[in-house]
């Protein structure tokens, strides 16, 4: 069989043939042949193409699956030039959104289309083979480590990082520019480059994705951020769960120096640089990064006392720039397609993609990556096809256990770093839990709190006792022994792990306890005051109901 | 599974994991995994023999015991006991238990008739609760051994544990 590399439908049913389709048909054989692409580009009518919403007639690009409409005669010179000569999708002709009906017919009133799915973090992952340099290679892989050795200065690429407004992915949003200037401004050298591939936020799958799906281009990734710094060795710490990903890196990064991209003298431009992996072996904490500094030097993962930070202050006290896979994945994106490009996707305050693990009680988990900006709603209705059993959402978790608790009410806040900050609700890794109204908030915090008891360090002691104590208070209240004095303890402890906690583990620990307090009141006295767990979840097998 | 193994060379062990990761203070982690994925789990022997092997002066090496047993009881992939023949790891970070790991923790328990951090009398299970395994996509996930179960219901549960003898 012949393969081609386009396919072209033009719509054939009577009203599209009254208003020229078959001229139009030729037409673009015509086109097609002016410009050499008979061998490349299949052509051919279709009776009905099932959109009868548009004005006809239609015409559909594959593998693409772009739909213009209404195409006139004088459009086919164009669209031959610009999509299948040049690879450019023409926007202005495109055929205008599906009619929207039932629950998702709100959406008609956004401005633009239907918020699509878009890829720069996850673009080849599923679609190379990880294993193959080659397939990274034909896919644009290496490109943009070769355009940072040939064309740029160490403070071209940052400045180019810096226009494009990428913020670090890890939770915090960042600006990853300013991380590397002040990595490549300390004094001290050598300097390094930490990948932190420490992937433990409950929820948050969505680096492994990366490492698993598409290795090369965190090595690529790392590789030009460690030319920006001023760095020579590069570590990834990744979390010892992770064994395919740990093997994927491990080849990719062989690969890598047989073909030239990693050892000495990359590109015959005198910039050596060498890759390690370093794997974990099971501990949240150790995502914090100076826990993570810590546990490669061979010691126990806790977090040290800051400043100095690790730009400053890192592995083995040098300069160190430590960066989460998802912002990594990002710069050969931006260095191939400029920071302009990366500047018109998303909000005008956050840009780029972020990628969303959607787990649940929804009727399809997994991962999207999707514009800066979109909504709760729209994911839970779109992407996750909607609540599980019919259900209605009762709250969503954003950003794993640390995250905040997002009420139904507050799902229509565009997912932005700036927005979700004003709403007081933090973007955090990603995850989002979305549960429906059999879910008991009280049950739900337990759940997290066991988490940050199990998970704590006990390096520091608000830590360590408030984690535990505010356990036991929950598991009270969850029993219908709880007072509302607890609920008072329970507000200080919180009050005072966020002050007095030396790292983020102790920071957010109470961040679901203090948005359920807020969100939820009512639900959390129920189990209090009238001795029921409005849910039907929690046990009450302590309720001592007065005759 | 791990009485047997312990009467194999544990010197040797400690030898062939030095070699691969290196002699070095940063290695003490990548080595004591491989000393609990060799022994199921990280015994005292184990350590006195690490300390012996590793530590030279000439080299700037200087490791206790402490140090070594510190790290091993830190981090959650290495034991310091001995565990049973096979080990289930239950995951009971929040998105599994929203999507039915209640249900499953309740049904691993009494088909076990173990608490979370017990092993059977009889040597076969040990049942550990975890953190997050990363794959809540398809939770509630369940980690046997090495093998990973998602999307798993009470009633799988015999299906799955008689897989092991």
């Amino acid at each position: 069989m012949k393969t081609y590399r386009s396919l072209v439908l033009i719509s054939s049913d009577p009203e599209s043939m009254v208003r020229g389709a078959q001229d139009i048909f030729h037409r673009f054989v015509d086109e097609i042949d002016a410009r050499g692409l008979g061998d490349e580009v299949a052509i051919t009518m279709v009776s009905d193409i099932g959109r009868h919403d548009l004005t006809l007639p239609i015409v559909i690009v594959y593998p693409e699956t772009v739909i213009y409409a209404p195409v006139s005669l004088d459009d086919v010179p164009h669209l031959v030039e610009e999509h299948l000569y040049k690879g450019r999708i023409v926007e202005q002709l495109l055929a205008p959104p599906k009619e929207l009906s039932g629950p998702i017919a709100w959406l008609r009133s956004r401005k633009g289309t239907l918020p699509a799915e878009h890829r720069i973090v996850l673009e080849r992952a599923g679609i190379i083979d990880p294993e193959d340099i080659d397939d990274y290679i034909i896919h644009d892989g290496y490109l943009a480590l070769g355009k940072v050795l040939s064309e740029l200065t160490p403070e071209g690429v940052i400045g180019e990082l810096d226009k494009s407004g990428l913020q670090g992915r890890g939770g915090a949003g960042f600006p990853a520019a300013r991380k590397m200037m002040f990595v490549a401004k300390a004094p001290g050298t050598p300097k390094y480059v930490i990948c932190n591939a420490d992937e433990s936020e409950p929820g948050t799958f969505k680096d492994r994705l990366v490492l698993e799906g598409d290795p090369h281009s965190i090595i690529e990734a790392i590789t030009i951020a460690g030319y920006a710094v001023g760095a020579n060795e590069a570590f990834i710490y990744i979390r010892g769960e992770y064994i395919l990903a740990y093997n994927r890196l491990q080849n990719a990064i062989k690969q890598a120096h047989e073909y030239g991209f990693l050892g000495k003298n990359i590109f015959e431009k005198g910039f050596d640089f060498d890759i390690h992996i370093h794997a974990g072996a099971g501990a949240y904490i150790c995502g914090e990064e100076t826990a993570l500094i810590e546990s490669i030097e061979g010691k126990r993962g806790e977090p040290r006392a800051r400043p100095p930070y690790p730009p400053t202050y890192g592995l083995w006290g040098k300069p160190t720039l430590v960066n989460n896979v998802e912002t990594l994945a990002n710069i050969p994106a931006i260095i191939r397609n400029g920071a302009e490009w990366f500047r018109k996707i998303g909000t005008p305050s956050s840009h780029g993609t972020k990628v969303y693990t959607m787990l649940g009680n929804i009727n399809k988990t997994g991962v999207i990556e999707a514009p800066m900006g979109i909504t709760l709603r729209e994911i839970i209705a779109i992407y996750a096809k909607g609540m599980k059993n019919n259900g209605s959402l009762k709250l969503v978790q954003t950003g794993g256990s640390s995250g905040s608790i997002v009420p139904a009410s507050l799902q229509d806040v565009p997912m932005d770093f700036d927005s979700f900050k004003k709403a007081g609700v933090s973007l955090g890794s990603g995850a989002l839990l979305i549960c429906d109204e059999n879910t008991c908030v009280i049950d739900l915090a337990k759940v997290l709190m066991n988490f940050f008891r199990f998970e704590s360090c006990g390096k520091c002691t608000p830590c360590r006792i408030g984690t535990q104590r505010s356990y036991e208070i929950l598991q009270r209240i969850s029993e219908g022994t709880g007072t509302l004095d607890d609920l008072v303890t329970l507000q200080e402890l919180g009050e005072n792990m966020v002050q007095l906690s030396n790292c983020g583990l102790g920071q957010t620990a109470s961040v679901a306890i203090r948005d359920i307090m807020k969100h939820f009141p009512a639900e959390v006295e129920a189990h209090i005051r009238l001795g029921i767990c409005p849910a039907g979840v929690c046990s009450m097998e302590k309720v001592h109901v007065p005759a | 599974m791990t009485m047997e193994l312990i009467e194999r060379d544990i010197p040797a062990i400690i030898r062939n994991a030095i070699e691969e990761h290196g002699a070095a203070k940063e290695a003490l982690i990548p080595i004591l995994s491989e000393i609990n994925r060799k022994l199921g789990y990280i015994p005292h022997e184990a350590i006195a023999e690490l300390k012996k092997q590793i530590q030279s002066p000439e080299d700037d090496i200087f490791v206790s015991e402490s140090h070594l047993y510190s790290l091993a009881s830190f981090y959650h992939m290495l034991s310091t006991k001995e565990l049973g023949r096979h080990v289930i790891r239950f995951c009971e970070s929040a998105p599994c238990h929203v999507m039915g790991g209640r249900e499953l923790l309740k049904a691993i328990t009494s088909t076990l008739e173990i608490k979370p951090g017990e092993t059977t009398p009889d040597n076969k299970w040990s049942f550990i609760t975890t953190s997050c395994l990363g794959v809540c996509g398809v939770g509630p996930v369940i980690l046997v051994d090495e093998d990973i179960y998602g999307n798993v219901s009470p009633d799988q549960l015999p299906t799955i544990l008689a897989k092991y003898d």
